[in-house]
């Protein structure tokens, strides 16, 4: 277990930095000259050069990535161009609150979708189920912005009974806190709630189909006992990887629900950088987004494979 | 339907309700839109204590009556006619209750793969153990009650075993702990649905011995299912035979199969090579035609379309049940001549002259090993294997799962690479260990047909691509040249030159195997390897394909080397024999020499191990696991099973070398061979 | 190595001599697909007749009748500049439906390509990739496309090649784990005993095998490019302001909803809405009728 947990985490840093060098590939070398690019067109040729050599950018490309990657290990993320001040704290705050909006719909959609694909896989076929899949199916490709302009026309400009942006102010209690979250959250249960119940509906199927289950049923046992002990064991485990894959799109979804609804959130940053050119920020924001879903991603591997007893016993030998 | 009852009614008389009566039953699956009758007015009951067989090919209906007696149908299946009774219950009336009581404590079922009947993330205590909660048990009550029952299943340890989840057992303990499940509530029909056909043949055996035991101890009725008549032979007292769908024969299984008197029975064992039959003593006959396609039943007797005895009122009316002598029936006019079935293939085989004397190699294998690394863990697969290929002769080779029968296949063909050392000779050259390193005419002379020709056709290309290929790649034919040996060989296969713009998918399964031959023998190949090629097919279309195999042996003095589990079928093709078990030969020597005996142990018990047909089998009881390749005993692969181990030890420390212990005859044992007769002819 | 026993398979189910029903005819049959092909079918006319069948200008600003509610002059109203919102919504569909395929159709090329290397050679070259694709993986989509149009700038062209670029790992992802699924199988190795090269193998005999999964693969990302498209030209990237496009439609007014002026962003917002379900619902009609 040891080893294989060893193992998994050196995958994950490799792939984090090679997810880096992307990112810095990306960010540094493909606009060009960043000075020229924040001073615009019209600035003299000595004003471009001397905040070269004030970002650090006319140094030789390894030695800027090193500077960068060391600074990024030890938590200096750079000076964000637009902000003239470190990323890092900038970027920690925004984190915070993306992470409450993202929590929040995690706890409406993780169960609306399982249950979801669950009823939808004992329906299998009937009404009950079309209109689960279609639904989901739907709501998950209509982009985020779309779904929430209508529930903004809807609930905030329309019935007038929720506040139109999500940012409650300071020192909100959580009740209205949350309640300036609800028509944020919307977007990002419709854009998830079909994967996940999608998932789950395949592999409770797959379960209800199997011979174990038949062997459970022929054994006398209730309805209720076979689903519950028989099927929901297995079918539930491969969905646990799926919500860890979705939580990095989830992010994604935020860019886009948190500029539609003004919420100072880790995407509203990163669509401000990418608006303004601030590259150290918008490079240090897609790193931390990849190194978030990596830990989700490594923690859903480590709890399924707990769940498994099939793995676990490998791995235990 | 009248002569029904008079045919197996001797339990209505008792008074009591039979423990199983299926009276009448259709089963309809919905396909598309359109309901297919899968099992069509079924009679037949189960006496108390009585070990019934159903027996059919795939198609026949055997497995729908099993699910329809559970009331476990897919959602697109239905019994559309006709009642059933278990002690008088009829489980399709049931409420939910009932259903639940009938499950729990009168009706239980085994399946072909235990290892898939059981949860994966349950242990294997907990499974057992519920049926006992479902009785009204404790948990501790429970588990206590399956430690018992595990041991009656003889699993050695029974509380270590319960601590396991399902992965970490092997097959035969698999079944076993299914088994043990189904009959911990004592259920009073006990269902046995193809319960050995995933397991390897000693483990069959064992399986099979404790069934037969449990059925001595047990207050049950059986109701076995399977596709292999020696099994049910084997293991029932009645039979009914199963064709389409319809119950077209039934009797006291030994009378059915000594006599039978429907002409499908009797096509079907003509079907199998039995009591030693060799291919020198005559072809085996088939049966012609197809199953109905289905859905279409036709308007007579349903076999008639393939019935060769079948007259006009064969075709226009279905027959009733005769009764053909005491307990037994027979669903045709012309019982009484079905013996007289004429043949569908001629006897006689023109068999090529015989392989040219001793010193004829084609191919030469010396030292071969392969060594595979997964996980860190090294599997020896292949261990010095030396083994010479005569030229136009047949090489059986035998062995269990994980023996490396394949895998001496596939480095000879190339697809793996041995480890150094090893050496392939084809015709005094020697043979490079990739395809890559291999001649257009090596590859050429080396060619394989695989077992099952859903995977080996490319589903895509059409018969004529795929047969075309060889001929233009390897033989290197174009224009009128390659239109005349294609169509040479299309016929030599026996197929028609329709046929050719087909794709796999259109072909039935001994049609697709007849292409995936054309396939092989189109470059003129020196040496074809077949691996299981009739394991995928029914009894009834294999017999053709060994046929067409002689056939063309006959015809183009190529060598086959012939793998098989079926030890009847290895007999009955094969000129040597070579026996292989955990990567290493046990014995290689002719034909009749490695049957008759004296022979190595491990082939004393395989033999042993195959039920027969005449039911006449001296059983050699092997007992234990059969080791991990990557963990292989030391000395003598087999001592750990072995039941001939010498008390002096010599097994275990040191390994018996590969000696010709008759001329042709090599055994690896370290009992001198007159031990080994002397200790065979006692038994 | 395994012995496989031999496994008569009942008559419940499916026969494989009677499946042979051409797909197309089976996807006829489904209301679903017909429902989606429509709706896209319209959309293409729309893209490419649109300023035929426009009743206005779409570009032609009406100072003196903005925001005008919907009227039988103006189906769905004005904008606040007052061009007419039915003509923009006919017109937009245009900038969507030509890079959107353009992209997926260079990512489904690429990405097959990869795919049957991967899955068929594998190796170094397999592993390598393999981290490359988890590392892209570990990106929602529209971030990195963000990352890299900021980086190279904002055009059609930028847009196709980077998203082009971005679905290839993913789609050979797809297609290596179905390349793998066929490599088990006993044809392959019957290829390389006639004396077939890696490449004859890897495109004459897999490739046509795979192509189902290709397919749909194709009309599940054409899904995800038409959401990655309007998505960006509602965060103002790739846009010809002058030209009427629904997602940057919608950024510019979303800002008056609550003055009232709701048409100027829900019709574009439908237009995206019916455009994508549709693709869904057709990409998903063609995987049922591949799955059987």
């Amino acid at each position: 277990m040891a080893t294989y947990l060893l193992r998994r985490l050196g995958l994950a840093i490799i792939t984090l930095l090679l997810l880096s060098v992307l990112i810095f590939f990306a960010g540094q070398v493909l606009p060009g000259d960043p000075a020229r690019a924040i001073l615009g067109p019209f600035a003299s040729q000595s004003a471009v050069a001397s905040l070269d050599h004030q970002l650090g950018v006319d140094r030789p490309l390894l030695t800027q990535y090193w500077s960068w990657i060391s600074g990024a290990v030890h938590g200096n993320l750079g000076i964000s161009y637009q902000y003239r001040s470190p990323v890092a704290p900038l970027l920690g705050a925004a984190l915070v609150n993306s992470a409450k909006l993202a929590a929040f719909a995690l706890v409406v959609i993780i169960p609306l979708g399982v249950i979801g694909g669950v009823v939808a896989a004992l329906n299998v076929g009937r009404p009950a189920d079309r209109l689960i899949s279609l639904t989901g199916l739907s709501a998950a490709t209509v982009p985020e912005f779309v779904t929430g302009i209508v529930v903004i026309v809807i609930f905030a400009d329309g019935l007038k009974i929720l506040p139109p942006s999500a940012a409650a102010g300071p020192g909100a209690s959580f009740a209205t806190q949350l309640r300036y979250l609800i028509l944020p959250v919307v977007p990002l249960v419709f854009e998830f709630f079909g994967y996940i119940a999608r998932i789950t509906r395949a592999s409770t199927i797959e379960a209800l189909e199997s011979d174990y289950t038949r062997t459970a049923v022929l054994k006398g046992l209730k309805r209720r006992v076979v689903i519950g002990r028989h099927v929901l064991r297995n079918s539930l485990l491969p969905t646990i990887t799926v919500i860890a894959t979705q939580t990095g799109y989830l992010i994604g979804g935020l860019v886009v629900v948190e500029t539609l609804f003004n919420y100072p959130g880790v995407g509203r940053l990163l669509y401000n950088a990418a608006t303004e050119k601030d590259f150290p920020m918008l490079e240090a924001g897609v790193l931390l987004i990849g190194a978030v879903y990596m830990t989700a991603t490594l923690l859903a591997d480590l709890l399924s494979t707990w769940l498994n007893p099939r793995l676990r016993t490998e791995l235990s030998r | 339907m009248t002569t029904q009852t008079a045919g197996s009614g001797q339990h209505a008389a008792s008074g009591a309700p039979p423990p199983l009566a299926v009276d009448g039953l259709d089963v309809t699956y919905r396909v598309r839109g359109s309901d297919r009758l899968a099992v069509r007015n079924v009679s037949f009951q189960v006496a108390a204590n009585e070990s019934y067989g159903l027996v059919g090919e795939s198609g026949s209906g055997k497995s729908t009556v099993a699910l329809a007696l559970t009331r476990y149908l897919p959602p697109n299946g239905r019994v559309s006619a006709g009642t059933l009774s278990v002690y008088g219950q009829n489980p399709l009336g049931m409420g939910r209750a009932a259903l639940r009581r009938y499950r729990s404590r009168t009706v239980s079922m085994v399946y072909q793969e235990p290892g898939r009947a059981l949860n994966p993330s349950i242990t294997v205590g907990r499974q057992v153990a519920e049926v006992y909660e479902v009785a009204g048990l404790s948990r501790a009550d429970a588990l206590d009650r399956t430690g018992e029952l595990l041991g009656k299943v003889q699993i050695p340890d029974p509380r270590r075993v319960m601590a396991r989840y399902p992965h970490q057992l092997s097959g035969g303990m698999a079944q076993r702990v299914v088994i043990a499940m189904a009959i911990a509530a004592e259920p009073s029909l006990l269902i046995l649905d193809e319960p050995t056909t995933a397991l390897d043949a000693t483990v069959e055996a064992e399986v099979l011995e404790l069934l037969a035991a449990l059925r001595a101890e047990m207050n049950t009725s059986l109701l076995f299912i399977s596709h292999n008549l020696a099994v049910i032979a084997k293991m029932c007292d009645r039979v009914g035979v199963l064709y389409a769908g319809e119950l077209v024969e039934e009797g006291p299984a030994r009378r059915v199969f000594d006599e039978p008197r429907h002409p499908y029975t009797v096509g079907l064992l003509r079907c199998i090579p039995q009591r030693g039959q060799r291919k020198d003593h005559g072809r085996l006959d088939s049966i012609p035609g197809f199953l109905p396609e289905p859905g279409q039943a036709p308007s007579g007797c349903i076999f008639a379309p393939r019935c060769l005895l079948a007259e006009q009122r064969c075709r226009e009316a279905p027959p009733p049940a005769a009764v053909t002598g005491p307990g037994r029936i027979s669903r045709c006019y012309l019982h009484a001549q079905a013996a007289s079935l004429p043949r569908n293939t001629p006897v006689d085989l023109q068999l090529g002259p015989p392989p040219a004397g001793p010193e004829d190699p084609v191919v030469t294998v010396s030292e071969l090993s392969k060594t595979f690394s997964s996980h860190g863990e090294r599997v020896q697969a292949l261990t010095g294997i030396s083994l010479v290929l005569q030229r136009g002769e047949t090489l059986g080779l035998v062995g269990e799962s994980g023996s490396g029968k394949t895998t001496l296949a596939r480095v000879l063909l190339g697809l793996i690479a041995p480890d150094r050392g090893g050496k392939i000779m084809l015709d005094g050259a020697e043979l490079g260990p990739s395809i890559a390193s291999r001649s257009r005419d090596q590859l050429k002379a080396v060619q394989i047909v695989f077992q099952n020709p859903d995977s080996a056709l490319n589903r895509r290309h059409t018969v004529r691509q795929l047969i075309s290929r060889p001929l233009t790649k390897l033989a290197g034919l174009s224009g009128a040249a390659l239109r005349e040996r294609l169509a040479d060989l299309v016929r030599s296969v026996r197929m028609e030159d329709r046929q050719l713009a087909l794709r796999p998918r259109q072909l039935s399964g001994g049609l697709k195997q007849r292409v995936a031959i054309a396939r092989a023998f189109g470059g003129g190949p020196q040496i074809v390897v077949c691996d299981e090629p009739t394991s995928a097919l029914d009894v009834s279309v294999q017999a053709a394909i060994l046929n067409l195999l002689a056939d063309l042996q006959a015809k183009e003095q190529v060598t086959y080397l012939f793998i098989s589990h079926d030890l009847g079928l290895v007999r009955y093709l094969s000129d040597r024999i070579a026996v292989l078990y955990l990567g290493k030969l046990m014995e290689v020597g002719p034909t009749e020499r490695v049957f008759g005996g004296p022979h190595h142990p491990y082939t004393e018990a395989l033999l042993s191990a195959v039920p027969r047909l005449d039911g006449v089998a001296t059983r050699i009881k092997l007992t234990g696991e059969i080791p991990s390749a990557a963990d292989p005993p030391s000395g003598c692969v087999f001592h750990t099973r072995c039941p001939r181990r010498l008390p002096s030890g010599i097994c275990e420390s040191a390994e018996p070398p590969l000696t010709e212990a008759e001329p042709g005859h090599l055994l690896s044992c370290h009992i001198p061979i007159d031990q080994l007769a002397k200790l065979q002819a006692r038994g | 190595m395994t012995d496989l026993a031999a496994r008569p398979a009942e008559v419940s189910g499916r026969d494989a001599r009677h499946a042979a029903l051409p797909a197309w005819r089976l996807l006829l049959r489904r209301p679903a697909f017909i429902v989606g092909a429509v709706i896209l079918i319209f959309w293409i006319v729309c893209a490419i007749f649109g300023t035929a069948i426009a009743p206005h200008d779409p570009t032609q600003p009406q100072l003196l009748a903005t925001n005008q509610p919907l009227s039988a002059a103006h189906w769905f109203g004005t904008d606040q500049l007052g061009r007419d919102v039915f003509s923009r919504v006919i017109v937009g569909s245009r900038a969507i439906l030509i890079v959107a395929p353009l992209a997926t159709v260079l990512g489904t090329v690429l990405g097959t390509a990869l795919g049957l290397a991967l899955g068929y050679l594998g190796g170094v070259l397999d592993a390598l990739v393999g981290r490359l694709v988890e590392a892209l993986l570990a990106l929602p989509a529209v971030i990195i496309i963000f990352l890299f149009i900021v980086a190279v700038g904002a055009t059609s062209l930028t847009e196709i090649v980077v998203i082009g670029f971005i679905f290839t790992p993913l789609i050979a992802r797809t297609v290596r784990s179905a390349v793998q699924v066929e490599s088990q199988l006993d044809y392959l190795p019957a290829a390389r005993l006639l004396g077939d090269g890696r490449a004859r193998v890897m495109f004459a005999e897999i490739l046509p095998n795979v192509m189902p999964t290709v397919l749909v693969e194709f009309t599940v990302r054409l899904g995800y490019a038409i959401f990655t498209v309007a998505t960006l030209a509602f965060l103002g990237f790739g846009v010809d302001p002058s030209t009427p496009n629904w997602g940057s439609d919608i950024y510019a007014n979303y800002g008056v909803i609550g003055a009232g002026y709701w048409w100027e962003t829900l019709f574009p917002a439908l237009a995206i809405a019916s455009l994508v379900v549709a693709i869904n619902l057709v990409a998903d009609s063609i995987e049922r009728v591949l799955a059987g």
